[in-house]
């Protein structure tokens, strides 16, 4: 596959990933607050969703309080934030565009379905009429291109490029929500063992589209427990353990290098943090310090993804070294 | 909506021999559409728009910023070519290419066609497509010209003639198939009433003409369509066809040429490639060789070319049977190489490089329509009568600058059929652009792009000038 071909599937993917989480974050805020009426005069009850991004800066300087308009339009509709909603269709749908021809027709028409629905928008405030809808149907249309994906690509190269960068996105993603959203819980102590206390970890949980899976595995909600789902269960495909396993297994299907064994820095590193989750447990984790071992997950993924763009995009230079080695068939 | 007030007007009319009167092709189409309660049509028109619009089926307009992209305007009302015309088209742009793929072959190498006193030597070389880099070539099985499409017209007596061949990377098929899909959708039930003949085996005809080009002892040939990339106007069709035929679709910047072998970088190293259809003009190709500034092309390809390692469609070098001063010739052009008299005439045409012709031209220039020798989308010309006294005096001083890059034509009044305009139909100019393959033999797609002049009166049918399509759909022999 050609590398910028690859390239492109990959950021597609993770493109769509984002977009998804970004309309789940704020669905499940504005449920959220529509059970705890107190936070809702709360002036910093959405600036968790700001911290998430880790751009607060960039935040404040542009929109000011992190008030509901503003902290919707950031992560929905602003053209100046790479990381809003619509910035991130516009390039998942460009990154489609130049590979209509190897993902499935119908990928590439739901995706520019999507994006001009949202697009279509233009102001943002018709869609905050019924924000509930709008939100719910961003995160179903990208539902349905995974869907559509699942049951329609081969399993090829171009799949694996998918899985990639969908589940490197997820990881980073998921860690992200769990580190900003049990520091800002933890010191309402008074809260613990009351109704309040379970909606706001539910929230959490529901954040991460995890709270019926949860409940079927524990049926208790405590932090301890939360963390230990959302970062070790096995079967649950928003867990970070298994989107790292998941990346790992694509991507050592598309260099053919057995799982366990490296041929290259990107399948070292992948392997390492993939062996870090394996043998590791929660109480492991409590101890390190749950942000550290957070931040560290997150500096992983981060040097993995260079790795990926080294190994597999970055132009390469016709010299005597890779002369030597390119195929010829 | 239905046709009983529809006025063909003065012109040729495509649907209707006099006012009321259908042709006989299209009599079953016209008897379905007025039997559609009122607004089906307009509901079925709309649909198609936006099954167009999902699809992404959008061309960028050249020089605008911020739209980058909108639908090729539709009309559900199809186009019918009876079988009887489609047999003379067939043999007429048929007959057409191979006689200018022989020309492109003589004009490179040993130049008969000149030594004879056919056609001069000055009106070649002072072509702006004429290449001198590609003197000697010799391209596999002596085809030059793999894909072209030949824009037909007709005239107010329905007589079929060539406007112009475009051999280089003519675009659009891609719309043709598009048109097709989505009429199959739109209007079904006449469809089935009819026998259309199918375009959809496009793509597995032009896979095995490129296929013709390389040699049998490579087993598993890669093949790649090489585009501009996402901003062209044509990117949607380069990335169709790749889809389509399954082949990979690449930027220059995937290409690198070693050792006279063109390769493409994958995510395991590089990879041959042995054909390219290429979507990017002769200037761009190869900075080494043509335009050094062109960032679009790969360093190294025409050696390469020129070396046999890799087959290129379209040949570089074909534009000169483009240009619209040699088409003032082709009919002599094809009577010098096959002996036989062109089947479908050429629009008369005085070259303004001719003194006499460009004082005929410049007189009448009311009645002319006035065209640069090497232009396509219909930039830079001028319709005479439809044209301002300004207009026409800033054409002359052109005219005057640079004689040899100006022809001028009679006016033809464009054959015309019926388009949705609001709630009624009104008659628009069309044309029709077949698609050529020469592959193991020539073989002409059977349909094309019908393309129509949205506004009123207007005789441009250029997408880039508000042009709009319509499905073509010729019917098959024995067909009532």
């Amino acid at each position: 596959m050609l590398s910028r071909v690859a390239n492109s599937i990959f950021w597609m993917s993770r493109y769509l990933e984002r977009v998804e989480n970004a309309a789940r974050l704020i669905e499940t805020q504005l449920h959220m607050l529509l059970d705890l009426p107190s936070l809702r005069e709360d002036p910093n009850a959405w600036k968790p969703l700001v911290d998430i991004t880790g751009d607060g800066d960039y935040f404040s300087e542009k929109l000011g309080d992190p008030t509901r308009e503003n902290v919707m339009f950031f992560h929905t509709f602003d053209d100046d934030y790479p990381h809003s909603i619509k910035s991130c269709l516009t390039a998942a749908r460009e990154n489609a565009r130049s590979v209509r021809e190897v993902i499935p027709s119908e990928i590439w028409e739901m995706i520019n379905k999507l994006y001009l629905d949202v697009a279509g928008m233009g102001t943002s405030l018709k869609a905050f009429t019924n924000p509930h809808k709008f939100y719910s149907d961003i995160k179903m249309a990208s539902h349905l291109i995974i869907g559509i994906a699942y049951t329609t690509m081969s399993r090829g190269e171009a799949w694996h490029f998918a899985q990639l960068g969908r589940y490197l996105e997820r990881a980073d993603k998921t860690s992200r929500i769990l580190d900003v959203k049990y520091f800002i819980m933890l010191p309402r102590l008074d809260y613990v063992g009351s109704s309040m206390d379970n909606v706001l970890w539910s929230a959490l949980l529901k954040s991460t589209n995890s709270f019926e899976m949860y409940r079927k595995r524990f049926n208790l909600i405590s932090p301890q427990n939360i963390v230990d789902f959302l970062i070790f269960d096995r079967e649950f495909p928003r867990s970070i353990i298994y989107c790292v396993s998941h990346a790992e297994q694509s991507l050592f299907r598309i260099t053919g290098t057995p799982v366990g064994a490296f041929n290259n820095e990107l399948e070292r590193q992948c392997g390492k943090l993939s062996g870090k989750l394996n043998y590791s447990n929660v109480s492991e984790v409590m101890s390190i310090g749950l942000h550290e071992f957070l931040d560290g997950i997150q500096s992983d993924v981060n040097n993995l993804d260079n790795a990926v763009f080294e190994n597999f995009f970055a132009i390469k230079k016709v010299t005597d070294s890779n002369r030597a080695g390119f195929q010829i068939q | 909506m239905n046709f009983e007030s529809y006025n063909p007007g003065k012109f040729y009319d495509e649907f209707f021999s006099k006012p009321g009167i259908p042709r006989a092709e299209v009599k079953k189409l016209i008897d379905r559409v007025n039997s559609f309660p009122d607004t089906e049509l307009t509901n079925r028109q709309k649909a198609a728009e936006a099954a167009f619009m999902q699809m992404g089926i959008t061309f960028g307009v050249y020089g605008d910023q911020k739209g980058l992209e909108k639908i090729f305007p539709f009309d559900i009302i199809p186009r019918i070519i009876n079988a009887q015309d489609w047999n003379l088209i067939e043999r007429g742009v048929t007959q057409r290419v191979y006689a200018l793929n022989k020309f492109i072959h003589d004009v490179y190498n040993e130049q008969k066609i000149i030594k004879d006193g056919v056609i001069s030597k000055e009106i070649i070389l002072s072509s702006v497509a004429y290449r001198k880099e590609c003197l000697g070539l010799k391209p596999p099985k002596g085809i030059w010209c793999h894909i072209s499409g030949i824009d037909l017209v007709r005239d107010e007596n329905g007589q079929f003639y060539v406007l112009e061949d475009n051999l280089r990377c003519p675009s659009g098929v891609s719309y043709v198939l598009g048109n097709r899909r989505v009429m199959k959708h739109t209007l079904p039930v006449v469809f089935e009433s009819l026998p259309i003949r199918p375009v959809d085996d496009y793509s597995n005809r032009l896979a095995d003409t490129l296929r013709n080009l390389i040699p049998e002892s490579i087993l598993k040939p890669n093949i790649v369509i090489l585009t501009p990339g996402i901003y062209n106007s044509a990117y949607f069709e380069h990335s169709f066809l790749a889809q389509q035929m399954g082949e990979e679709l690449v930027e220059g910047r995937d290409l690198v040429v070693m050792d006279d072998f063109v390769y493409m970088r994958t995510t395991k190293g590089f990879e041959r490639v042995d054909a390219i259809y290429r979507r990017i003009d002769d200037d761009f190709l190869d900075p080494t060789v043509f335009n050094p500034d062109s960032l679009l092309g790969v360093p190294g390809l025409m050696q390469s070319y020129r070396s046999g390692k890799v087959a290129l469609a379209n040949a570089p070098g074909t534009g000169i049977a483009d240009d619209k001063a040699i088409y003032s010739f082709v009919p002599e052009i094809i009577k010098y190489y096959t002996g036989e008299d062109a089947i479908l005439p050429n629009v008369p045409t005085f070259l303004c490089g001719d003194e006499k012709s460009r004082k005929h031209v410049i007189e009448n220039i009311e009645n002319f329509v006035v065209k640069t020798t090497h232009g396509s989308g219909g930039y830079g010309m001028l319709i005479g009568p439809y044209s301002t006294k300004e207009q026409q005096q800033k054409m002359i001083e052109n005219i005057m600058q640079d004689p040899r890059n100006y022809i001028g034509q009679p006016v033809i009044q464009l054959s015309r059929v019926p388009v949705i305009v609001k709630d009624r139909f009104e008659g628009r100019h069309i044309d029709l652009r077949p698609y050529i393959l020469y592959g193991e033999d020539i073989n002409v797609l059977p349909g094309g792009l019908t393309r129509v002049a949205l506004e009123k009166d207007s005789l441009v049918v250029n997408s880039s000038q508000g042009g709009g399509s319509k499905d073509t759909w010729v019917l098959a022999e024995g067909s009532k």
